[in-house]
């Protein structure tokens, strides 16, 4: 079948959007589903119903009133449900909220005020996305459209130009071009390698076909990380957009997306944006008239970190576990079912369109010299806006953690920017950033250059009261549960670093157990055969160099300075608050507490297993607990 | 000119001569690095981590799976290394069950070599024992999970050179393990043929020939009220020796008679006796169907593992398997029913099977190989089993004298002895039907091609108008291949045989433990050297012959079917309703 007139798409759709009267977006990325915002789409559609208000939930040239649809992930996940109504942007919406925005705002064009985000930092209302800094301090290029279309419907993605690079890749750009643009633009891959994109491509194009594969990599699996999540939930024709021009730089006809079955909704989206471009023609048999053909299949991981891995993910899409193999030779030698084979992520495959739409030249204005173009973060932890954040590479870690995103937390959610302890970036594999590196610019070479990595862009922000050996110790236990265990350093090795961890956080450690964990973790760093177990020790590592004296308050004195390790906790009894009232008395299970009624008690710490049950018994709040 | 071609290994020139790997280079430099994952006749693997050395511009790198490159400079014992290769080896000995004083595989043991050369004396990380687990509900193999070190060897040959993948590695990270389909135990997995190739290349002691049988066969040799005959198999012969020191190959076949007297066995009996009546049916069979054109290709049915095979791959190929029975398993009722003619009762006599082979342990346990409740071999036990009895009766087993085997079940003919080798079996078939087609001819055909070190041969004979085409394959994967062929009408032979141990019995799993082709090589030469002592053809083995007038009646005849043919059952269906 030949591939439908684009153009014809867009003019259609674009005449048909101008008769709309209003349009309303509920964010239907996988956090606000989870707040409800399911709910509130039904709630709007009901409203209508209820009041006659006509609407329609597909673009069409019979829709003439209003527009309700759902989007992808608009980032600001703290803050949802999230709501728009032209540009009007509301926040944490529930479902009993929907008569009023819809009797106010959109019959009346009024702004509903509780419903708009509030500033603390500047203590005002934003009524639009420009308003609030977590956006205007964001450069959205990747994301641009994420939040904004209906990732539904892919006539929308063509109306805003999408497909029209895939187009002229097929039918106006010889795969050598379409390499050397890629090369020109610096874009190095998002997955976490940081391999210049358009040199794989190369690699792969001038390997004998005439089978070869793409493969999109869309198997996230660092605990934290949801940027490739947001981008298949938010704009999938993106990146099956890059894809078909990968496709057509190495001169592939078939691609994988693999896609960890965790991502329900992504999965679904992705299989939706497929069967519309293969009804259209976008994909399939000659494409766009130029004699090529592109299909796409999607397969299901079934969640193991190690198959984020290339070769571990090329044995997976082949049925075989998921095991890491020796390179070389290299996938774009020697990949899926033995052919030559290119291997990005979500991220980067959903730049490639962008690129040839601004030109390579563009691009590399944005970003740093080394590092072109824009990255995403996912950002966690004790932090205001938790959420996924697009900002040009070389951005500090302190314009991304305080000027978009809000500013460290306290554990009562308050805003206190010097609260700010640490960061881990890049996930289990990743290195902890503290606040000497505040104004280090995010990008490859200057993150490698702090023992840390941009991975695949997870952050998570960490405040005072975080114990650093027992997030390393989280981390660790995270690597070692999704080792693929075939070689003996990672799949041995991390789980005694993991045992010493524990009998550090459970004051059972020695020195001579500090000096066995690094001395392991560096062979382990260095011997292990695939990046999964070469990084897992970095997390440890990191927070060696960093908080080493955390380490040793652990392990010398048996203290928490945090106050977190429960294990190293002391439990006492104020005496000028105590009453003897002997509640702790009866709730503790091993008889530790000792005192006469009316008399202030005592905790024996030898005996004390550290349970709590005194401390959450006592009216008085005489319980407290030291580190 | 001066070779360019070299790398420098600790400031030493080697030449590259083709070697695949880095790793290879370093070990021709005398530099004997002990490994666990890297096998010679495996594909590179890169997991043990232990052949770690450090090339200049490289970095560290594991020497199994780099190509050598001209000009490269390595280093194998720098600080660095000899720090990374010990605190790998501690890894490996904190983790699972490492008592070599209570383990058979002691003094056999990569993992106890390497901790012995690195003199390893304390570990300074906590022992971990996590599965102790111990599996030996297949009567050929035992796995023992607390010694594995998950090199995957057994993996790899399992499927790369059987071509079946009856185990792979199960779970994640410090939980994984090798395990079956669906996590069964050996004993019901649909996959495993019993081959035991696996046990062949493990490293320690997690994978097995089930020795349990060992004990009951000294306590039936203490039983006064018990008669034990033993036999043992061509293999045997020419792989024992090695474990008392003896050269590779040597045939000690006087000394293991010696010596199983010693035990107190009754009889001492030859398998290759029972190896020249197999040939006399299976041949007669074949040239049955040749005449006929029924069932061609025949195949042979002497190794239980491919019967095994047959049975659930390919059973389409059932009908084309010979119906006789495997030397072994001729051997049993024969003794039984000689033991009966004068007068014993059948489960009086005790028979005890020497075999090279672990899936000779799951053939005797076959319902068909039964009389009631009594089976027609009692005990198997292996080479290395053997020799363990040996010891431990404290038997001085290189100064012993020859002696040799009890009449008339210790007569053979060379064809009877070369069933050890692979192209063996095929040989002596070929010689008994060119003597019953053309005896004036027989002996100036020559079977060179038969006995090349090589996993497929063939052989036509020509015989007048008769044109007999043979082939010989070993290992499994080979043998699928060969069957795929055939069923794709690529091919057409007349008689094959199959093994499914590459080199045949020579290399089966009951053997000592060896890696390349060089000990099948010499093993089998052991019994050519024999067969150039013996009788040429195996109808002129006088004590067959007797037997046929004494108990077999005529050759191929009702009672020969009785005692010396089977039957086989399609059991690809793995519900088990079929």
């Amino acid at each position: 079948m030949a591939t439908k007139n684009i153009e014809n798409i867009a003019k259609e759709y674009n005449s048909a959007y101008k008769n709309i009267t209003g349009r309303v977006v509920i964010c239907g990325g996988t956090g606000c589903i989870a707040g409800g915002s399911l709910n509130v789409y039904e709630a709007f559609q009901k409203e209508m119903e209820k009041r006659n208000i006509g609407f329609c939930l597909q673009i069409t040239k019979d829709c003439h009133e209003n527009y309700l649809s759902l989007s992808g992930c608009r980032g600001f996940c703290a803050q949802g449900p999230l709501v728009s109504v032209g540009d009007i942007f509301y926040t944490k919406v529930k479902p009993e909220d929907v008569p009023e925005i819809v009797e106010k705002t959109l019959l009346k064009g009024e702004v509903i005020d509780r419903l708009l985000y509030h500033n603390p930092a500047c203590d005002k209302k934003a009524k639009t996305v420009a308003d609030i800094p977590f956006y205007s301090q964001q450069e959205r290029i990747l994301l641009h459209d994420c939040g904004r279309i209906n990732p539904e419907d892919i006539n929308e993605y063509i109306a805003h130009g999408g497909y029209a690079q895939a187009k002229r890749a097929y039918t106006e750009m010889t795969d050598e071009e379409v390499c050397k643009e890629m090369i020109a633009s610096g874009l190095r891959g998002r997955g976490g390698g940081g391999f210049p994109t358009g040199k794989k491509w190369d690699l792969t194009r001038v390997e004998p076909g005439p089978k070869k594969y793409v493969i999109c990599n869309a198997d996230e699996g660092d605990p934290g990380a949801f940027m490739d999540r947001s981008v298949m939930e938010g704009n999938p024709n993106a990146v099956l957009e890059g894809m078909m021009i990968a496709a057509r730089a190495i001169g592939a006809d078939e691609g994988y997306i693999y896609v960890r079955m965790e991502y329900p909704l992504a999965i679904q989206r992705v299989r939706t944006a497929i069967k519309q471009a293969e009804e259209l023609g976008i994909l399939g048999e000659n494409i766009f008239g130029s004699g090529k053909n592109f299909k796409i299949n999607v397969m299901e991981g079934a969640g193991a970190f190690v198959c984020g891995e290339e070769t571990a993910l090329i044995a997976s899409v082949e049925g075989k576990r998921g095991m890491p193999k020796i390179k070389p030779p290299f996938p774009s030698q020697c990949g899926l079912f033995g052919k030559p084979t290119v291997i990005n992520n979500v991220e980067t495959l959903a730049t490639v369109a962008k690129i040839l739409e601004m030109g390579a030249e563009e691009f590399r204005k944005i970003g740093t010299l080394g590092s072109p173009g824009t990255k995403t973060f996912a950002v966690t932890g004790h932090i205001a806006n938790t959420g996924l954040v697009e900002v040009p590479m070389g951005t500090t870690l302190r314009q991304v953690i305080d000027d978009v995103a809000g500013g460290t937390t306290n554990d009562d959610g308050t805003v206190n920017k010097a609260a700010f302890k640490a960061a881990q970036i890049g996930g289990p594999s990743g290195g902890c950033l503290t606040k000497e590196h505040l104004d280090l610019p995010l990008d490859f070479d200057s993150l490698k250059s702090a023992g840390a990595m941009v991975g695949s862009g997870g952050l998570v922000v960490m405040n005072d009261k975080t114990c650093m050996v027992n997030v390393a110790r989280f981390f660790l236990e995270f690597t070692q549960r999704e080792s693929c265990g075939k070689c003996v350093p990672c799949r041995e090795g991390t789980e005694q670093m993991l045992t010493m961890l524990n009998d550090i956080v459970e004051g059972r450690a020695t020195l001579k157990t500090l000096e066995n964990l690094e001395d392991l973790a560096k062979a382990v760093q260095k011997s292990s055969l695939c990046a999964l177990g070469k990084t897992a020790p970095n997390p440890v590592l990191s927070t060696l160099k960093h908080f080493r004296e955390e380490y040793l308050a652990h392990v010398v004195d048996k203290r928490c300075p945090a106050g977190v390790c429960k294990a190293l906790a002391r439990f006492e009894i104020a005496a000028d608050k105590c009453k003897g009232c002997g509640m702790c008395k009866r709730a503790c299970p091993v008889q530790a507490i000792s005192g006469e009624v009316g008399k202030p008690h005592r905790i024996d710490p030898k005996k004390c297993i550290k349970c709590g049950g005194c401390k959450s018994t006592c009216k008085f709040g005489a319980v407290t607990v030291g580190a | 000119m001066e070779n360019e071609n070299f790398v420098t290994i600790e400031g030493k020139r080697v030449a590259i001569e083709g070697e695949k790997n880095l790793l290879e280079l370093v070990r021709k430099a005398n530099f004997n690095i002990v490994t666990f994952c890297y096998h010679p006749e495996l594909a590179a693997y890169g997991a043990c981590r232990l052949c770690l050395v450090e090339v200049e511009g490289m970095g560290i790198v594991a020497s199994c799976t780099v190509a050598p490159k001209a000009g490269m400079k390595v280093r194998v014992n720098s600080d660095e290394i000899r720090k990374l290769r010990r605190i790998n080896l501690e890894l490996l000995l904190s983790s699972g069950n490492h008592n070599c004083t209570l383990c058979s595989k002691s003094g056999n043991c990569k993992l106890q070599k390497l901790a012995k050369d690195l003199d390893v004396t304390e570990i300074r990380f906590k022992s971990k024992k996590l599965d102790s687990h111990k599996d030996a509900t297949s009567p050929a193999l035992v796995r023992d999970h607390s010694k594995c070190i998950l090199c995957g060897n057994c993996v790899r040959i399992c499927n790369e050179v059987q071509g079946i993948g009856a185990i792979d590695f199960a779970f994640r990270g410090f939980r994984s393990k090798i395990a079956t389909a669906f996590n069964k135990e050996l004993g019901q997995s649909h996959e495993c043929v019993s081959c035991g190739q696996c046990a062949r290349v493990c490293p320690t002691g997690a994978l097995m020939p089930n020795s349990s049988e060992i004990e009951e066969v000294f306590k039936a040799i203490n039983n006064p009220k018990k008669k034990v005959a033993v036999h043992i198999a061509p293999a045997v012969r020419v792989g024992l020796g090695e474990i008392f020191g003896l050269p590779q190959g040597q045939n000690v076949d006087g000394k293991i008679a010696a010596a199983l007297r010693m035990l107190g066995f009754d009889y001492v009996y030859d398998t290759a006796f029972a190896a020249d009546l197999t040939i006399v049916e299976e041949a007669t069979e074949f040239l049955e169907r040749f005449k006929k054109g029924t069932n061609l290709p025949q195949f042979t049915s002497c190794c239980p593992a491919w019967v095994n095979y047959v049975e659930k791959f390919a059973p389409e190929f059932i009908p084309n398997l010979s119906t006789a029975r495997s030397p072994m398993q001729m051997m049993g009722p024969v003794l039984k029913a000689d033991f009966e003619e004068r007068g014993g009762k059948r489960e009086d006599l005790v028979v005890v099977a020497v075999m090279p082979c672990s899936a000779k342990k799951s053939e005797a346990k076959r319902g068909e190989f039964y009389v009631d409740s009594n089976p027609d071999t009692d005990y198997v036990v292996t080479t290395v089993g053997l020799a363990r009895m040996i010891k431990e009766a404290g038997i001085d087993f290189v100064n012993l004298e020859n002696e040799w085997f009890d009449m008339p079940f210790g007569t053979k003919t060379g064809a009877g002895v070369i069933f050890g080798a692979s192209g063996g079996v095929m040989e002596a078939a070929l010689r008994y039907a060119l003597a019953e087609l053309d005896p004036a001819n027989a002996r100036s055909v020559k079977f060179t091609s038969l006995r090349d070190s090589k996993v497929f041969k063939e052989k036509t004979i020509t015989v007048g108008d008769l044109k007999i085409r043979t082939a010989v394959v070993s290992g499994l994967k080979n043998a699928r291949k060969l069957l795929d062929e055939i069923k794709a009408g690529k091919n057409q032979y007349d008689f094959i045989e199959v093994m499914s141990c590459q080199g045949g019995c020579v290399a089966g799993a009951g053997q000592p433990q060896f890696d390349g082709w060089a000990p099948r090589k010499k093993r089998a030469e052991g019994l050519y050297q024999e067969d150039t002592e013996l009788a040429y053809r195996p109808q002129d083995n006088s004590g067959v012959l007797a037997l046929y007038g004494r108990i077999l009646d005529k050759i191929g005849g009702k009672v020969a079917h009785q005692l010396l043919h089977t039957h086989y059952k399609d059991k690809k269906d793995r519900t088990g309703q079929k």
